[in-house]
């Protein structure tokens, strides 16, 4: 197996266990028991080494070789977002969308050279890979961010070092707000908004991109590391929503799980070097 | 030139068991409305408010991206309704279907193309049949509210048939089985008026 390097930083400053692939166990979760046996995930502000260690599965996933990526379960129940998505949506999205793209991604790597590598390392060269990867892996990655981002106790306002690179980025936590939502709604057809932070410079920006794509993706012109995103293909609201693309979008930080979207920041910091390309 | 916003040529559960109601009212009420407003706009005060669709398409590289998005999402609907018919489904006949017949082997194999065309549209677009500058008949698909009269794409030539694979299109019903959506188009089918559209194409 091939070296996947992007977690040494944490590994050698001992704040990381490698384990891979625990705590992704949900392929077998039906979905009946991810009601139950899922209870939201914690995920700890990070900044110690212990706390860190709480974060195995954000780390092992890009260690892992992406033929032996497991379907991530959902941290929470199908009618725990009701508020702002139904439970009918999250149960299709999530099991029916989510999963198509997971088992497509799986087979379209099968037998190729992209069985070995982090699902870094293909988006890192995606543009010499078929479409059917960039299509499904986007798909399969863009969807793990989009559960893991939410939650159903919400839309507290980040803090700490995130905060303070949102107002440096982009004046305040309103100004954010409204800049995201504004490249959510413009994104014309399928696609996503994403908070991301810069490969080069390390500044936060806010993009969009089309149908299954990601920052990470070496077919972007602005590349980065996600940590917030919003998926608006119609699927992801039209059934509470429909045309009112605008509506899911406003509602949308009601439930934007900002512990996770700073644990995926601070995971970045420290593994940066990794994700240069 | 005038453009307006057309009524739907039948009500809105006339399309019933294939197309909800709900699905039809709010996809002409609201998006296509929505494509049609905008697309006014888009054009007011413009040196295309006096061009007509065929002319903004073929220009529409040029042209700002409201245009392109609302012009084609306005066009492209006032196509889908036309071709579908709550008496539809069955198959084409005379020149038109020897026509099929000629380009693709069989209204089966027709279909069959016609269907992956769809189905392999990722996000969301449309399947198209169209008549070519040649005059033959091609089947071909295009993302978003492009088609295939705009100088954007690489295939070239005039719809007659338009199936919406955008996820509003069929979602209430359907949700993620855009392949029965599919399927369902076809008992929906006004070959009449794909006839007609293939007659004035030529
Ligand atoms: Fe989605
Ligand atoms: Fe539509």
């Amino acid at each position: 197996m091939k070296k996947i390097s992007i977690l040494m930083p944490l590994i050698a400053a001992g704040m990381l266990t490698v384990a891979p692939a625990v705590a992704q166990k949900a392929e077998s979760n039906k979905a009946k028991t991810v009601k139950t046996a899922v209870k939201g995930t914690p995920v700890p502000s990070v900044g110690t080494a212990s706390q860190v260690k709480e974060l195995p599965a954000e780390m092992s996933f890009w260690m892992t070789p992406a033929a032996k990526l497991t379907f991530p379960a959902l941290p929470y129940s199908y009618n725990a977002l009701s508020d702002v998505i139904d439970s009918l949506t999250v149960a299709i999205h999530y099991d029916r969308h989510h999963r198509a793209y997971y088992t497509n991604f799986i087979k379209a790597i099968e037998g190729t050279e992209m069985e070995v590598l982090s699902i870094y390392e293909i988006f890192n060269k995606m543009s010499e890979f078929p479409v059917s990867v960039r299509n499904n892996g986007g798909g399969f990655y863009n969807h793990v961010v989009y559960w893991q981002n939410l939650t159903p106790g919400g839309g507290v306002k980040p803090s700490g070092l995130l905060a303070e690179e949102i107002t440096k980025a982009f004046g305040s936590y309103d100004a954010f707000i409204t800049r995201f939502a504004d490249a959510a709604k413009t994104r014309f057809g399928s696609g996503w908004a994403w908070l991301a932070v810069d490969f080069k410079t390390g500044e936060l920006f806010i993009t969009s991109t089309a149908n299954q794509d990601n920052p990470l993706m070496n077919t972007e012109e602005r590349r980065g590391f996600p940590i917030l995103g919003i998926d608006v293909w119609e699927h992801a609201y039209y059934l509470k929503y429909q045309n009112k693309r605008a509506d899911y979008i406003e509602s949308f930080g009601k439930i934007i799980n900002w512990k996770d979207v700073e644990a995926r920041y601070q995971y970045f910091l420290q593994a940066r070097k990794n994700f240069l390309n | 030139m005038n453009f307006e916003f057309p009524a739907l040529p039948y009500a809105y559960d006339a399309l019933e068991p294939h197309i909800d109601k709900m699905t039809m009212e709010i996809h002409h009420t609201k998006h296509h409305r929505a494509y049609y407003d905008k697309f006014i706009a888009a054009i007011k005060g413009t040196d295309l408010e006096n061009k007509g669709l065929d002319e903004i398409f073929a220009g529409v590289s040029k042209a700002s991206v409201a245009v392109r998005n609302n012009g084609g999402g306005f066009y492209n609907h006032n196509l889908f309704w036309e071709v579908l018919s709550p008496g539809g489904g069955g198959a084409p006949s005379g020149k038109l279907a020897d026509a099929i017949n000629s380009s693709f082997g069989s209204l089966d194999d027709f279909k069959a193309r016609f269907n992956d065309a769809a189905a392999n549209r990722f996000g969301s677009g449309w399947a198209w049949l169209i008549v070519k500058a040649d005059k033959s008949l091609a089947v071909t698909s295009t993302p978003n509210q492009d088609n295939p009269l705009m100088d954007v794409n690489d295939v070239h030539g005039r719809p007659i048939l338009g199936l919406d694979v955008w996820e509003h299109a069929y979602y209430l019903k359907y949700q993620n089985r855009r392949p029965d959506y599919i399927g369902a188009f076809w008992n929906l089918i006004n070959w009449e008026k794909v006839a007609e559209n293939y007659e004035k194409a030529l």
